[in-house]
């Protein structure tokens, strides 16, 4: 795609309150083409709603989302996959009585253009269609080492499985931009090198946001760092300058003792 | 190396359309086999088959529950009445279907649109509603609806090339009754695959995932209301074709018809047949066709007088419909499915 090399991923001024609390106060930051940045800070820090504003489930009280130079105003959830941006959620959200491959199928749901009739008809415009969908799905479950597991549901896998399904089925839409929110929650060491190996690979192909508090991780794969605390922006930066920064070591030695910190959540 | 048949059956509609033949050969074979009266619980059956299938959509592929799918098919019968109530006046059958069809779905798409706003148990409390209302509203209307009455349908002349076709080939006269019987069941047999069709397509597939995870559905892309009233609008389409069937195999469309234990049946018969499955819903309607039959038969043996007898039927129904929940909740055809799978493996 032509505007790929261009287009960046802005998020301006960002602020959200939550009833008095400022969940994020006066947030930017800029995912380049081909980057993948990543956004840490402490419990309650402000990263899942920062995240959450970044793929329209929040609207911020104030600030802009840019995407391919364009403003994103009022994006409603639905509309970010035709736009390029794709996204995985926390809790996986796989379609449990679908099989993984059906799963993976709803992912390319964007590159679909198959009607309503077509389908009822079974048209063979249709069939060829669904045809090419499997195939794209399956060659990304391969791509992933879950070929095997296509044809079983989700409710009978290990999780680390799981985990491949569901990034599988963001990947196949084959979105420009992709969100990860804490893509490592439950893993074990050997499952979290292999994820960090496979997001290095991908800003090959897409820009990539990543929420995270695992810092191994972070510091490995990312590019750029974003640290959050109390909403604000406390600093930013390459990995190895990020490490050394005062602020960052404050608000992470003070992470050690959490119940000093106004009520936090989470998530 | 592949023949021609295993490449024929792995064309989806090819499939289709291969089963639907074979299912027309056997509703032919025991059309003209059984008794007028026989034929008559057939054409019964046909109409609930049709809306379980419809229900079943909704329900078992989508997630939306619909507790007034007979008020749906009310609008469906009654519409087909007033159609062919002038005998010389009236529109060709199929035309009188396709409208109470499209009538039926323009209207549950009002409230399919007014269901995608609402949640779980208040989209059953709104649909428990117009079940409640429209016979309500049908008695209301004394005039044009016939009040308690209802209106008497006027089956359309048996056109000529139906009957010398029938003749050829089955060297029988067609009687009204098997001729309402065939329609049904054609009806049937052209939703289902219709049906069958869109389950298998992009349509099923964003129906099943927005019904799983409506958040990780949206994220895909798809647009959660639309998919949700679609679904709403094809199912209340079928009721409205079943309505129709009704009112030619009832000749009647009275309020009393269309109670609210007839949307019950209709779940209780897509429950049965285990959500989500065609062949389900079929078995579930012919369940729902022939087991009063039985049942009320089994009451007059052991000694129950015609009312009590009469009023077993939708006890026993009542029971299992609750047994096959606690015991076998995937239905007949889940839990074989289930069993099947366990043996293979
Ligand atoms: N829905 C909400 N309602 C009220 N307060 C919230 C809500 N979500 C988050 N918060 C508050 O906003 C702040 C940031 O939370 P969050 O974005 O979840 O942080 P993190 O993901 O970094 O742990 C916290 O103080 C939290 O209590
Ligand atoms: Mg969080």
């Amino acid at each position: 795609m032509a505007d790929r090399t261009v287009s960046a991923f802005r998020m301006s001024a960002i602020s959200v309150n939550f009833g008095g609390i400022a969940a994020l106060d006066d947030v930017s930051l800029e995912v380049a083409p081909n980057q993948v940045l990543g956004v840490i800070g402490p419990n309650g820090a402000g990263k899942t709603t920062l995240f959450n504003v970044a793929c329209g489930f929040i609207q911020p009280d104030a600030g802009a989302l840019t995407w391919r130079d364009r403003e994103l105003r009022r994006l409603k959830p639905h509309q970010l996959a035709g736009l390029g941006i794709g996204r995985t959620l926390q809790g996986l959200g796989l379609f449990d009585r679908m099989t993984v491959l059906e799963n993976v199928v709803v992912g390319a749901d964007r590159h679909a253009r198959a009607g309503f009739f077509a389908g009822m008809l079974g048209l063979r415009r249709s069939a060829r269609e669904e045809h090419d969908l499997r195939e794209r799905a399956m060659a990304l479950l391969d791509e992933l080492g879950a070929a095997t597991y296509a044809g079983q549901l989700p409710p009978s896998l290990p999780y680390p499985v799981r985990k491949r399904v569901a990034l599988a089925r963001a990947l196949v839409s084959e979105p420009d931009l992709l969100l990860l929110d804490e893509p490592a929650a439950g893993l074990s060491g050997d499952d979290m090198a292999e994820l960090g190996e496979l997001i290095k690979g991908l800003s090959q192909r897409m820009s990539v946001m990543l929420v995270e508090h695992h810092m191994d991780l972070v510091m490995s794969v990312c590019d750029h760092i974003v640290v959050l605390d109390f909403g604000k922006n406390i600093a930013s930066g390459p990995p190895a300058q990020v490490k050394e920064d005062p602020a960052v070591l404050a608000a992470y030695l003070g992470d050690e003792v959490e119940h000093d910190r106004p009520a936090t959540t989470r998530s | 190396m592949t023949t021609f048949a295993q490449r024929l059956w792995s064309s989806t509609l090819a499939r289709h359309l291969l089963l639907a033949g074979l299912g027309l050969v056997a509703v032919a074979l025991v059309l003209e086999s059984t008794s007028a009266f026989r034929n008559g619980q057939f054409a019964v059956m046909a109409y609930m088959g049709i809306a379980a299938g419809g229900l079943t959509v909704l329900t078992g592929l989508n997630g939306q529950l619909s507790l007034g799918h007979g008020a749906f098919m009310a609008i469906g019968a009654y519409t087909t009445a007033l159609l062919l109530s002038d005998r010389d006046g009236a529109p060709p059958l199929l035309v009188a279907l396709l409208v109470a069809t499209v009538v039926t779905l323009v209207i549950g798409a009002g409230v399919g649109v007014a269901a995608a706003r609402l949640h779980g148990p208040y989209i059953a409390g709104a649909t428990l509603a117009l079940a409640i209302a429209v016979p309500g509203i049908a008695r209301y209307f004394q005039d044009t609806l016939g009040g308690e009455q209802g209106l008497t349908v006027v089956v359309p002349d048996i056109p000529g090339w139906f009957a010398d076709t029938a003749y050829f080939i089955t060297a029988n006269d067609v009687s009204t009754s098997k001729y309402v019987a065939y329609v049904g069941w054609i009806s049937l047999i052209v939703t289902y695959v219709l049906l069958a069709n869109l389950s298998r397509s992009r349509v099923g597939r964003t129906w099943r995932a927005v019904r799983d995870n409506d958040v990780a559905a949206e994220i895909a892309g798809i647009n959660l209301g639309r998919a949700r009233v679609l679904a709403f609008v094809v199912s209340t389409a079928c009721a409205g074709l079943a309505g129709a069937v009704l009112a030619l195999a009832v000749r009647l469309a009275a309020p009393s018809g269309f109670m609210l234990t007839l949307s019950l049946a209709l779940l209780s018969a897509v429950v049965l047949g285990g959500l989500g499955s065609l062949t389900g819903a079929l078995i579930g309607a012919a369940l729902l066709t022939f087991l009063p039959q039985v049942v009320t038969g089994v009451g007059l043996d052991a000694g129950l007088s015609d009312l009590q007898a009469a009023e077993l039927a939708p006890l026993v129904y009542g029971l299992t419909t609750i047994l096959v929940v606690i015991l076998a909740p995937a239905g007949i055809v889940g839990t074989a499915r289930i069993a099947w799978r366990r043996r293979r493996s």
